[in-house]
């Protein structure tokens, strides 16, 4: 089988000596629509880099309707550490026009751009790329045949990368067969002949001419090492910590969390319910940890407002509860399949009255599963609810990481039913609630009444303003307690200097990215990540002492006053002027020059005007 | 390895359980307040049942009866104001050990919690449900219920209440509730037979008690007060004797026998509208698991997880 193929090369006055380049990281861009099956290509290319003991990290888009609309699925892989997705493609494969024109100045000057041919005509003056014309379409039928229309184009496009980047056809051949064996032996043989076709293409002049993707370099550990999205591993990390009964909502980005804990919670004899609504997905969590275990409700943006009543009793009655915030551009519906991190001030302070509780934000993939465990910890020694933010990026992102050590981590979930002493109290001004379930014996005969009225030491309501104030600050002491035993963050990079970098949650990765690249510009710069952000670590003061400027990046609005939300918190917390903040709203995870330019921006300013000498 | 707690049989008790155990605060309410015989009957009902005393779990939404917690010695939850359900579905579904009783108002049930009633409800959550329906809002001190009749003058309907007030019973069996009946306040025998046989039933029970508030209702129910001049008209339940006279009895397991008993005029009839066999979400979620377990063949959560990422690599 012969295919047309159309090369174009950079032009003759083409200024990118790199394009031939063997390179050990490689930017992969799928873009088409959201029915084409790219997100299972994606997907593969993602375990494959995991099972080579490559690094990889993924980023999507999917658009928020039923079916169909463009759709984006981008795999950074490599054998170094992979902090971002990537601000540039080295390929790009479109599949239809639309997809050509949206995506292709994603595309890295000196970069590939493969089309399908049945679809797409490229701009022919546009010579800063070399472009591959396949009949994807076309060839994807021909070898199928029979009745599958196009279906199948995305295993023929895997096919066709295998061939480019040089990745290893036997293992993709496991991943298909594992991924579409358990349906039937024909989509297996179909989904092999799409791929072989694409395999079979003559495009080796790409990979021997243009860019050769060195996969042999992989670093091994010798360690099994897993790959999955940010919800997977958040929700496998609740199993570990514990968790077996649970509550929630659909709503996007979280609902792929609740939709594997309600299959996986039943093989370990835990119930997860899909609750009429938010407020009751609550009430159910909570009615679960009455009962004496370990439980999980989540939601998004807008849910968890809905939460909130919920929340404070939770505070009130000092019930353990993990409760997961997979957020999404707000506010409102906003951009439901987008990123931003603009619930920080809903974790900390929503809902109503004084309510001091947990919150923790994992940094990527892999810090996912150990935040679930974490807060599964602290919800139990505190008897306190903890928020986890995690955030759209991060949910459907793919990560490979090495396999967490299960069996010294998983947390026995047994209730603890074991009778109350005569000392018993529900509420204690002078320890630590320990929460008696149902079917505990209380020593005294006196049973404890869980009450969101405030309350004396036994759970009985009370008006009496001392006791008020008394239990106010025991509910404020024990988040403050566990504060005091958070050690300070570790600084990566420069220990001071030009400006310490502040981030949390999804951003980690960007943000190192982003540093690495300064140092290496010649600037001092250090980088802070925060998984506790309240309460906040000790010692942050002493660092932010030894850099100029100490500048907060995070997804979210400036504000009325000039601040992100975490940096707005740093300022009150701190007092200190040198505290500044880089944000952004556009609804997509930061580019690392995006990063770059506003850190260099603010040293600049400063060195400038010598406002900080 | 099941990490719910197992199905206990009930031990004999050391110590019968008596009123004199289950008494805590003395109750908040109003000199006069229906609410007080209410009480009363639980404690009589729980005298009866001998469930082991650590066992029990009285749970409350807010409003005025909703302080009902704090009356009992039992573990107890004042959860808030609405959702005392959902909360109380958590506590059954988490534990096959415990027996669950919910009470509540009017507000609490039919208006702020009415999403969560129709669901439990459809779910059949095994719980017993007690509304003490005073149709009328009485910590708020006097604003309109979902079961105030029309004309009734409140701060919020000065000029007389306008809404159409929900009728329980129809709302209820439309509910999927499997056990579904109606007493009064000033009938503590009946109140006592309806809420044990609401205990002993396998499913969501409710049983909605005319409660008369003294200080911004008096009177409401005295159409169904004898000693007033009322009549408390009690559902005759078929008995299945083959006698000709049965046939024109009520059958509870007639759904649409049960609307055409909740649509009788004011101050309408009391007993059980409607009671089937239905399997609970508690059986139902039981079984998945059990056909879960079976897959995997029994396997420990060590086993379970560490398959799991398994297929990750």
């Amino acid at each position: 089988m012969v295919l047309p193929v159309s090369t174009q090369t950079p032009g003759a006055d083409s200024t990118h000596p790199d394009a031939r380049r063997a390179v050990n990281d490689v930017v992969i861009r799928l873009a088409g629509n959201s029915q084409d099956g790219i997100q299972t290509i994606g997907g593969f290319l993602a375990r494959l880099a995991g099972r080579s003991d490559q690094d990889v990290m993924t980023y999507m888009t999917i658009p928020s309707t039923i079916s169909g609309g463009p759709s984006i699925f981008q795999v950074r892989m490599g054998s170094g550490e992979i902090l971002s997705s990537g601000d540039q493609a080295d390929f790009l494969v479109a599949f239809y026009q639309h997809s050509y024109e949206s995506h292709i100045e994603s595309l890295r000057p000196g970069g590939v751009l493969v089309y399908d041919s049945d679809h797409v005509v490229p701009n022919p003056d546009d010579r800063r790329f070399s472009a591959v014309g396949i009949p994807i379409t076309g060839a994807t039928v021909e070898a199928v045949g029979g009745t599958s229309k196009d279906k199948g184009k995305n295993l023929f496009v895997l096919g066709l990368i295998a061939r480019i980047i040089n990745l290893d056809v036997a293992k993709i051949a496991g991943l298909i067969s594992e991924r579409f064996g358990g349906k039937s032996e024909d989509i297996v043989r179909n989904a092999m002949l799409a791929f072989d076709a694409g395999y079979g293409t003559p495009a080796d002049n790409i990979r021997d001419c243009l860019c050769r993707f060195d996969g042999a370099q992989a670093r091994p550990t010798g360690k099994p090492r897993v790959s999955m999205d940010g919800n997977l591993a958040l929700t496998y990390g609740l199993i570990a910590a514990g968790v077996r009964h649970g509550a929630g909502y659909p709503i996007t980005p979280w609902s792929s969390v609740m939709e594997t804990l309600r299959t996986e919670l039943t093989k370990y004899g835990g119930t997860f319910v899909q609750a009429e609504d938010e407020l009751a997905a609550a009430g159910y969590a909570l009615g679960f940890a009455y009962s004496g275990h370990l439980a999980v409700t989540g939601s998004s943006g807008p849910g968890l407002s809905l939460k909130m009543e919920a929340l404070g009793w939770a505070v009130m009655a000092e019930m353990p509860l993990i409760v997961i915030n997979v957020q999404r551009g707000g506010p409102s519906t906003g951009m439901p399949t987008n990123v931003e991190q603009s619930d920080l001030m809903q974790a900390i302070y929503g809902s109503h009255g004084d309510a001091p509780r947990v919150v923790l934000a994992p940094k990527n993939v892999e810090d996912c599963f150990y935040v679930a465990l974490e807060a599964g910890r602290i919800a139990r020694e505190y008897s306190t609810p903890v928020l986890i933010l995690t955030d759209q990026a991060l949910a459907t992102r793919i990560e490979a990481f090495e396999e967490p050590d299960l069996a010294s981590l998983l947390v026995d979930p047994k209730p603890d039913l074991a009778p109350r002493g005569e000392d018993f109290q529900p509420y204690p001004l002078d320890r630590i609630t320990r929460h008696a379930p149902p079917g505990a014996l209380i020593a005294t005969g006196k049973y404890p009444s869980v009450s969101g009225l405030e309350h004396d030491e036994m759970g009985h309501p009370t008006g009496s303003p001392a006791m008020h104030s008394k239990m106010t600050a025991k509910r404020r002491e024990k988040i403050k307690a566990l504060g005091l035993k958070l050690p300070a963050p570790e600084v990566h990079g420069d220990g001071e200097g030009d400006a310490l970098v502040v981030g949390w949650g999804s951003t980690w990765g960007p943000i190192k990215e982003a540093v690495n690249q300064l140092r290496a510009d010649g600037l001092k710069i250090g980088q802070i990540h925060l998984q506790n952000l309240h309460p906040l670590p000790q010692g942050l003061e002493t660092i932010f002492a030894r850099y100029r400027n100490v500048l907060v990046v995070e997804m979210n609005d400036s504000g009325l006053y000039g601040y992100g939300q975490l940096a707005m918190l740093l300022r009150a917390r701190y007092a200190l002027p040198s505290i500044g903040s880089i944000t952004k709203t556009d609804g997509l995870t930061f580019r690392i020059d995006e990063i770059v330019a506003g850190v260099a921006g603010v040293t600049r300013r400063v060195d400038l005007n010598g406002a900080h000498p | 390895m099941s990490s719910s707690a197992p199905a206990l049989a009930e031990p004999p008790s050391k110590a019968p359980l008596t009123r004199k155990l289950l008494v805590a605060d003395h109750p908040t309410w109003c000199p006069g307040c229906g609410d007080f015989a209410v009480l009363a009957a639980y404690y009589r009902v729980l005298e009866r049942l001998q469930y082991t005393h650590q066992n029990i779990v009285t749970i409350a939404g807010i409003g005025c009866s909703s302080r009902f917690p704090y009356f009992v010695n039992s573990h107890g939850v004042h959860y808030i104001h609405g959702r005392s359900l959902p909360f109380a579905a958590g506590v059954s579904l988490g534990r096959d050990d415990v027996h669950v009783f919910v009470f509540g108002g009017d507000g609490d049930g039919f208006s702020i919690g009415g999403n969560h009633l129709v669901h439990t409800g459809r779910k059949n959550v095994r719980m017993t449900y007690v509304i003490m329906d005073n149709s009328v809002y009485g910590l708020t001190k006097k604003q309109t219920s979902p079961t105030s009749p029309i004309g009734f003058k409140t701060k919020t309907d000065p000029t007389g209440a306008i809404d159409q007030p929900i009728n329980p019973m129809r709302t209820l069996v439309n509910s999927g509730a499997s056990f579904v009946a109606r007493s009064h306040a000033g009938q503590v025998n009946h109140m006592v037979e309806m809420m044990e046989r609401a205990a002993r039933h396998d499913g969501f029970s409710v049983v909605e008690i005319l409660s008369e508030c003294v200080e911004f209702y008096e009177g409401a129910f005295d159409a169904a007060v004898p000693r007033k001049g009322g009549q408390f008209k009690v559902i005759e339940e078929r008995r299945n004797d083959g006698t000709s006279e049965d046939a024109g009895r009520h059958d509870p397991s007639d759904e649409v026998a049960a609307y055409r008993l909740a649509s009788e005029p004011w101050p309408g009839v009391f007993g059980v509208f409607y009671e089937t066999k239905r399997p609970t979400k508690n059986r139902l979620e039981a079984d998945l698991v059990a056909k879960a377990r079976e897959k995997t063949k029994g396997a420990s959560d060590l086993e379970l997880l560490r398959s799991s990422f398994r297929r990750l690599r």
